[in-house]
């Protein structure tokens, strides 16, 4: 039963609050025509004793009080899915975007249509990743290494190579899967980097692989909290459905928590940590927890997020609350950007949880975690030693600092530094790792099982002047 | 009173939030169910006109107007054979049988038994008919699995004589097992009993604990150990392994039983448990973990009530084996979550908010949680003795130690497990820090460690000085390097290093590392200290640091952690004679010279 009423008794923000008269449902969809005439579209998010409050995605300017009309219409939101959306781009409520320009699409002819919200994959359903997806970056594949299935988002400040690198993610993790498809969520993103995106995409010819769901600086802000969720549910559709692996990358999630900062203090709710509200966290989770792969099913969803740290700061509640959901993250650093390191991937602070099971003998190689391990300690005690090196001066080290020092520049110069249209394999990177480990004397490699050092550790001192040269 | 009449309706929805009107009976903690759909709640407060409930679950979609139905029952954990082995949500309901009725999400008017109706177990009788009974006596066992013997123990506040128990045979958990009369009320009972999570099970007297709880990790067992029964905390930011900790924990702890609290955490992470745990087997007995744990998830994405409620679910089934005589650890990963929830609760019933936003009882319910742990007599005959240690993680926000539920927590525990940040960057795991951690139990532990061998005691606070000494020095080195230290006190660093790299670190995932039995680690720390005390000698008799650094026997300590089974003890005696054949050879070396 559809029950028409047009008497709002208050307008907040982006919130209409409205007296009722008949039994509402929680979540259900409001259809508003405005003055004008003109539909909008809200939810009910929340009803007390006589008071609705709903939420209108495409905000309040321009309504009033008394000839906005509001339709229950005994629905909560859902969206229509199809085969037929690769390729295209969809804005904040999934509705076909129209382009100028572009081909004229035929209408989607919906497959299925699922409200959402999505439900938790049941935990005891969900089958542990292992898979590796190799993204050819040395960095990545060698010391955070992404599974498909994980959640692994990039912290990165503003004006950093963040974009770039989630494109040559894209881009060279596509070539060993058929069934790859890519769905892209921009939240509040400028106009110039969506179309950033769409020129890598298509530069790699997988565009038909790509869905787009845009929402742009300029849209409604309401539009932010919907689109991330309107998204997952189509990847879980794909995923989950047709048994495909789907790669999610959201930009930007703190333009996603503020817009819902904004919805929180309009409600006037008790705000927790910087203003955001005290769900943030269990808000967060129901989008990162979307990520997974189930039992007996072949596809997965695997998720990077990309979150803008404000002011560079990890300590940041977005940064802070997403690193305690995710399965890790990778970090990038304002410092190795302006020493023109690319990706300037802070690999200390960086971190793959899902990697143990990943990596190793029958996956990449035996020797892969524990050299990992032993490059992570070098590279820390190379900077302590830089440290050390700028308060007493180089003639104070010692033979074998001096020799750590040097093993942590050409770390940095040799394997964290990478060009974008360069795709190095797995084993590749491996062998790099020991070309620079076995610089380091062999009596202080202590995180290698003596098998695996006497294997693969170069004596040869010439090898290693080769690599001083290249 | 009749439970049919008890209905109400729907007034309000706020998230998780609902208001209901009409109930006549409604009591503090009942059990009510919401809507058409039959949502679980939990009533949390009553108004003079209205009550307010908490959904465990999902409430879009559910309309004003609805009824409510009032259980008038406290939410209650089957308590019975059954639960080993097994893994459930926050409110137990069995998440294996879930996806097998509902399919691989889960969504609402969803219902699954916590124990098995139909599955049958050897039931074996202990007393006779005509014995008087009070509550937990043993009336008879169940071989739930291969390593647990399930004790049926005659319920809390049930008295009497028995008048009937059935012959040793196989029963399902609804039959009938034995009668107890008391004047003229004859009751029955099964394999199973109820009871309420927020309640505490009463026991007979609380005992101080002297057994430490083994957990294979050397930086715990040496430095910051827990006793059977104690309580600690693990505090630290995102990546400092906090998880793994736990995990390690669950694998190869000496508990009886393990209870794993997975409270809004990682999806992955309880799929990772499930998936390793019934290949992993327990040192202890030679037998698969799973068949000594109980796992509740209630992972992040799940509805937040159902994860404030996880952590009593599980202290509730800890309780039980503990009444049983057993040894349990519960482990809780993570209490944050759970105080989080907390205060996404109270702040939609717009309490007035304390420190951080949680509200004002967040100090009382951390208490009610962790002063469940200890070592006690339970109630009934025989008498035994059995244990809860709780383990609970701690996720301070930006890693900051300040933080109300870090500090708040620091007040119930007597035991600290730092987990450091920067070491957790260069991979040093377990990342417990040595400055920043501390146990309380160590001078109650001394006497268990002794009957193993010598020197436990001298030996923590040798290596604690060692460590303190050469974080002291790493300051001076800042400004003079450390070329220009005092021979003894280079001997402190490198020797601290190697602690360090060679002891305290460990790795959870090598077959050899991730488990070390107390003899290996007592033993290789005191070679390690061994080489310390006879390096000081050689060089006070002015031989160079850097002979004593070059010896052979340093290159075997660093590989004793990997390539020593813990079986092959006896081999360290060789790196003893290795290590003062070397020394001596030194000495005589310079000596002859």
């Amino acid at each position: 039963m559809k029950i028409t009423y047009s008497n709002i008794q208050g307008i907040e923000g982006p919130l209409v609050f409205l007296r009722h008269q008949h039994n509402v449902m929680n979540g259900e969809i409001v259809h508003i025509i405005d003055p004008n005439g003109i539909a909008r579209t809200g939810r009910v998010l929340e009803i007390s004793e006589n008071v609705t409050v709903i939420e209108v995605f495409q905000g309040t300017a321009g309504l009033d009080t008394d000839r906005t009309q509001l339709t229950f219409s005994d629905e909560v939101f859902q969206i229509s899915i199809s085969r037929d959306m690769l390729g295209r781009t969809f804005d904040g409520q999934g509705r076909p975007k129209i382009l100028k320009n572009a081909d004229s699409f035929p209408e989607l002819l919906p497959e299925v249509v699922r409200p959402i919200c999505g439900t938790p994959i049941n935990p005891y359903s969900r089958s542990y990743p292992t898979d590796v997806i190799h993204t050819g970056i040395s960095v990545i594949d060698g010391l955070t290494t992404l599974v498909r299935g994980q959640k692994l988002p990039i912290f990165t400040g503003q004006g950093l190579s963040h974009n770039k690198l989630a494109a040559q993610i894209v881009k060279q993790a596509k070539v060993r899967e058929e069934n790859f498809v890519v769905v892209f969520v921009g939240i509040g993103i400028l106009q110039d980097d969506a179309m950033y995106f769409e020129q890598r995409f298509k530069e790699s010819g997988n565009w038909q692989n790509v869905i787009s769901f845009l929402n742009i600086a300029s849209d409604p802000t309401i539009e932010r909290i919907l689109i991330p969720r309107i998204a997952l549910t189509v990847a879980e559709y794909f995923a989950f459905d047709l048994d495909m692996h789907v790669l999610v990358i959201m930009t930007d999630i703190t333009n996603y928590c503020e817009a819902l900062r904004e919805l929180s203090s309009a409600k006037g709710e008790i705000p927790s940590r910087k203003g955001f509200p005290g769900y943030m966290y269990s808000d967060l989770a129901s989008l990162y927890e979307r990520a997974g792969k189930i039992k007996g099913r072949e596809g997965s969803i695997t998720q990077i997020p990309i979150i803008t740290m404000p002011n560079d700061d990890i300590t940041h509640p977005i940064p802070d609350l997403t690193g305690f959901i995710t399965e890790g993250q990778i970090v990038l650093s304002r410092e190795l950007y302006k020493r023109n390191v690319y990706p300037p991937i802070d690999i200390l602070s960086s971190l793959s949880r899902l990697m143990k099971e990943g990596v190793g003998e029958g996956k990449t190689r035996e020797d892969h975690s524990e050299i990992a391990s032993q490059l992570y300690s070098l590279y820390a005690q190379s900077l302590e030693i830089k440290e050390l090196e700028s308060i007493i001066g180089e003639e104070s080290l010692t033979s074998l600092d001096k020799r750590i020092l040097n093993f942590g520049k050409s770390f940095e110069q040799y394997f964290m530094n990478q060009k974008f249209d360069e795709e190095r394999d797995v084993i590749t990177t491996l062998d790099l790792a020991w070309d620079l480990v076995s610089t380091v004397p062999k009596r202080n490699i202590l995180r290698i099982s003596p098998e695996i050092l006497d294997k693969y550790y170069i004596e040869d001192a010439r090898i290693k002047e080769k690599l001083w040269g290249r | 009173m009749s439970r049919q009449s008890d209905q109400g309706f729907i007034l309000s929805i706020d998230g998780p939030v609902i208001g209901i009107k009409g109930l006549k009976y409604q009591k503090i903690g009942d059990l009510v169910k919401i809507g058409h759909s039959k949502l679980t709640g939990e009533i949390i407060k009553i108004t003079d006109n209205r009550s307010i409930a908490t959904c465990y679950e999902y409430t879009e979609g559910l309309h004003v107007g609805e009824p409510v139905l009032n259980t008038t029952e406290p939410l209650s954990m089957e308590l019975g054979p059954g639960l080993l082995n097994n893994i459930y949500d926050g409110i137990q309901r069995t998440l294996p049988l879930l996806r097998e009725k509902y399919g691989d999400f889960i969504g609402i008017e969803q219902e699954a038994y916590a124990l098995d109706r139909k599955k049958s177990w050897i039931f074996e009788p202990k007393v006779k008919e005509g014995t008087k009974v009070t509550p937990g006596d043993i009336i008879g066992t169940v071989q739930e699995t291969n390593t647990i013997n399930h004790k049926i123990m005659v319920p809390m506040g049930v008295y009497g004589t028995l008048t009937t128990i059935v012959r040793p045979s196989k029963y399902s958990i609804e039959d009938t097992i034995y009668t107890i009369k008391n004047g003229k009320i004859e009751q029955k009972f099964g394999l199973f009993q109820k009871w309420p999570i927020r309640n505490i099970r009463p026991y007979r007297q609380r005992i101080y604990p002297t057994e430490p709880l083994i957990t294979g990790m050397r930086v715990i067992d040496v430095l910051f150990p827990v006793a059977k029964g104690g309580v600690v905390a693990v505090p630290g930011g995102f990546g400092t392994g906090k998880t793994v900790i736990q995990h390690n924990l669950a694998k190869w702890a000496d508990a009886d039983i393990i209870v794993y609290v997975g409270c809004g955490e990682r999806g992955n992470e309880m799929a990772d448990v499930l998936e390793q745990f019934p290949n992993l087997i327990d040192p202890h007995t030679n037998l698969p973990v799973m068949e000594r744990t109980v796992l509740i998830a209630n992972t992040s994405n799940m509805p937040v009530s159902a994860r404030e409620a996880s952590i009593f679910s599980g202290l509730t089934i800890a309780e039980y084996y503990r009444d049983m005589g057993y040894d349990v650890a519960l482990l809780a990963d993570s209490t944050t979550r759970w105080a989080e929830a907390l205060r996404e609760i109270s702040g939609r019933l717009e309490e007035m908010p304390a420190e951080g936003g949680y509200p004002a009882y967040l100090s009382t319910r951390l208490a009610s949680f962790y002063e469940r742990a200890g070592l006690v007599h339970p109630l009934g005959f025989p008498d035994r003795v059995g244990s809860i240690t709780v383990v609970g993680a701690v996720s301070p926000p930006s890693g900051d130690f300040s933080e109300p539920v870090t500090k708040t927590t620091r007040r119930f525990v007597k035991a600290f497990w730092a987990l450091d940040a920067k070491l957790a960057y260069s991979r040093h795991y377990p990342s417990i820090s040595w400055t920043d951690s501390y146990s309380l139990y160590s001078e109650h532990l001394e006497e268990w460690w002794n009957k193993l061998g010598k020197g436990w005691g001298k030996s923590r606070i040798d290596i604690s000085e060692i460590l303190a000494r050469s974080d002291e020095l790493q300051n001076i080195v800042q400004l003079v390097g450390k070329e220009n230290l005092p021979v003894e006190q280079q001997l402190i660093l490198f020797v601290a290093e190697l602690i360090k790299n060679v002891y305290l670190i460990q790795n959870a995932f090598d077959p050899i590392d991730r488990y070390s039995s107390p003899q290996k680690s007592l033993k290789l720390i005191n070679l390690i200290l061994d080489y310390y005390s006879r390096s000081l000698d050689v060089v006070s008799r002015e031989i160079p640091l850097f002979e004593v650094e070059n010896l052979g026997i340093v290159t075997e300590i660093s590989r004793a952690r990997l390539s020593i089974k813990n079986k092959d003890v006896d081999q360290f005696e060789g790196l003893q004679k290795k290590l003062e054949r070397e020394i001596t050879g030194l000495i005589e070396r310079y000596e002859s010279s």
